[in-house]
């Protein structure tokens, strides 16, 4: 497919401050590609620059193969939903999301059959007469949305659009925006901090760490191969050990005066710190006997963290000091584990990675 | 029982509350706008006969329509004063704009102060201040003299151009602060999101920031229209015996016509008159009150 968006060693520079550093990264045709990052790390700027409202220092900005720069916001082919939706208060529903396409002088009839045809496509039809004020968080959302979808843009840019609303309605919208996205067909580059949103939508995410992205990658590979510490520890969740290098098929956690090894599939000796990172649903409570290349451990329960399908277990590794995070699968099985008991665990191998530190 | 017996006293103390506030408001529109104003529309029916006796009459009303000076100066006044309402809205938006979006959150504050600190002085001394810069003998007239530009002084003062320069002066200030507390509420991102949306910064700026500081336009321009319409002071002083501008005939009525029966017409015409232009200025621009003065 197609790159609709090709951006070679862009760099913004705020005085001596780099806030994106030297970003090469291309976006295909019709893809849900999301930008993942804790504040502060040059996501907003990066998209501020794709929508035309902050010039970059260096590199080159290509949407459709045609260079961007010195080219305004307003005649960019790319639209932005913006964190507060920005939906205009004396503007009922139909004016909001005709306002993009007046400006393009088409003939109003033309107008209102987009209009029309718009507003069905986002569940909203004969909303067109309310008020801003009068629609609901969700609402509200899809009126941005379709305000921008309606003019066609090559990219459509969200800035964390789903941050304002309550869980449960967070949790639609995902899919509701995913599947937008689907009957669109449109390019949606989507900034979050929420591992989550990022994760369930899009199609590929780059993980982006002090304006540099530190993988891109599908959200699969994300979570079970994080190139970096960052990305381990930034997306899900991770029980994080610092480590001493033994050889190239050991590591010894010592925080403790004993050491204790724990057999890795396969550590390059970078330098003698290292850091160790286990997901909590990686643990295998009670294993059987025949599964090979196991670390085993006993581990004393010291409390459950019940949170419906996401339930966790907080345990200590026996005679040890150190607490491990575990996943506890809601089924009958392990329904009788307390606090206090001791229970067999092994991790594999391959699911203890680390990084050099 | 001890809850409802303190519900009672609560709904008690609401009440006693209401009333605190309440009869103070009243009192002060009863006595001092009601009952005068009441007064006054008395008297402007009341008229002197040739038998110097007081009947009920239209003539003080008649009166005004057959004399060309009255109603001539009458729709002057009411031409400049909304002349002078729309040349301070379009001096003091653009400030308005740059205090509130422009410039940096910081020095916005003390923009706002160096506005307000010329108000701390009364009217009758910022406007001697201004005759002491125009009049003949003047501060401007010496520095053009003293430049060689002109040989002798120009008399600045009496024209309808200064009257109207000190009216604007006199009034921007009730035309800024409004439209600032509009714009200051609205969100950056509404003229992102609109130049995001293909519009230009001309289009932005009538479909966007003007709509949206439309209650602070209103109200700021009410205000400005009616002190305007009713100022004394800068007119007489700065247009002098040429600006005929009607408080002057109210003025001679009451002070050297001593008729007061006439002077009260005149009061409640002038009334008449700006509560119509301010209905269809409300009406023209499709504003309502209430809302302009949320």
């Amino acid at each position: 497919m197609n790159n609709v968006l090709e951006i070679i060693d862009l760099e913004k520079h705020f005085e001596d401050f780099k806030a994106v550093n030297g970003l090469s990264f291309n976006v295909k045709e019709g893809e849900f590609f999301s930008i993942l990052g804790p504040s502060g790390c040059g996501k907003t700027t990066l998209l501020r620059m794709i929508a035309g409202f902050v010039e970059q220092s260096s590199g080159d900005l290509k949407i459709r193969n045609k260079d961007m720069k010195g080219i305004a916001a307003n005649k960019r082919p790319v639209n932005l939903v913006f964190q507060n939706l920005a939906l205009f208060p004396m503007m009922n529903v139909e004016e909001n999301i005709a306002f993009g396409l007046q400006r393009q002088n088409l003939e109003k009839k033309e107008i209102e059959k987009k209009v029309e045809d718009i507003l069905g496509k986002v569940h909203l039809k004969g909303y067109g007469k309310k008020e801003v004020s009068q629609l609901s968080g969700g609402q509200k959302q899809r009126v941005a949305i379709a305000r921008s979808l309606v003019l066609e843009p090559s990219i459509l840019l969200l800035d964390e659009p789903l941050g304002a609303l309550d869980l449960k309605l967070r949790e639609s919208m995902k899919i509701e925006l995913k599947k937008l996205q689907k009957e669109f067909g449109t390019t949606f580059i989507y900034i979050t901090h929420d591992q989550s949103e990022a994760l369930v939508m899009s199609d590929r995410v780059a993980v982006m760490n002090n304006g540099r992205f530190e993988q891109i990658d599908t959200p699969k590979n994300l979570y079970a191969n994080p190139k970096t510490s960052f990305v381990a520890g930034f997306v899900g969740e991770a029980n994080i050990f610092t480590a001493t290098y033994k050889n190239d098929l050991q590591i010894c956690l010592n925080q403790d005066k004993e050491d204790f090894v724990i057999n890795v599939n396969f550590i390059e000796k970078v330098s003698d710190k290292c850091k160790l990172y286990i997901r909590p649903e990686a643990i295998i409570l009670s294993p059987s006997k025949d599964i090979k290349d196991l670390n085993k451990f006993n581990l004393i329960v010291k409390t459950i963290l019940f949170d419906g399908s996401n339930t966790k277990l907080l345990t200590q590794i026996e005679n040890t000091s150190y607490e491990l995070l575990v996943s506890l699968p809601q089924n009958k099985q392990f329904a009788h584990i307390k606090v206090s008991d001791v229970l067999e665990a092994g991790v594999d191998y391959i699911d203890c990675k680390t990084y050099a530190s | 029982m001890i809850v409802k017996h303190m519900r009672a006293k609560m709904k008690n103390i609401k009440q006693l509350s209401f009333y605190i506030f309440f009869v103070p408001v009243v009192l002060w529109l009863l006595l001092l706008i009601v009952i005068p104003q009441f007064e006054l529309f008395i008297m402007s029916l009341r008229y002197e006969d040739d038998m110097e006796n007081m009947v009920w009459s239209f003539e003080n009303y008649k009166e005004f329509f057959a004399n060309d000076i009255y109603w001539l100066t009458f729709i002057r006044t009411a031409f400049y004063a909304i002349f002078v309402t729309f040349l301070t809205l379009i001096i003091t938006f653009p400030i308005a704009f740059y205090i509130t979006k422009l410039v940096n959150k910081r020095y916005s504050a003390f923009l706002i102060i160096l506005l307000l600190l010329p108000f701390w002085v009364s009217e009758l001394v910022r406007v001697y201040g201004w005759t002491i810069l125009l009049r003949e003998s003047g501060v401007i007239n010496y520095f053009l003299m003293s430049l060689n530009i002109t040989d002798s002084g120009i008399e600045m003062l009496y024209n309808d151009a200064t009257m109207i320069m000190g009216l604007v002066y006199t009034s921007m200030l009730f035309m800024i602060i409004p439209i600032i507390s509009s714009l200051d509420g609205m969100d950056d991102s509404y003229i992102e999101a609109a130049y995001d949306l293909g519009a230009s910064k001309l289009t932005i700026l009538f479909k966007i920031i003007i709509p949206y500081s439309a209650s602070g336009i209103v109200s700021g321009c009410i205000v400005v229209f009616m002190l305007t319409l009713g100022n004394y002071l800068t007119p007489n002083l700065m247009g002098g015996k040429n600006s005929l501008w009607f408080t002057e005939q109210i003025y001679n009525q009451f002070i050297s016509s001593l008729n007061w029966n006439q002077g009260a017409a005149f009061g409640f015409l002038l009334l008449i008159l700006s509560s119509f232009i301010i209905w269809l200025g409300l009406k023209l621009t499709r504003q309502n009150l209430s809302k302009a003065l949320r």
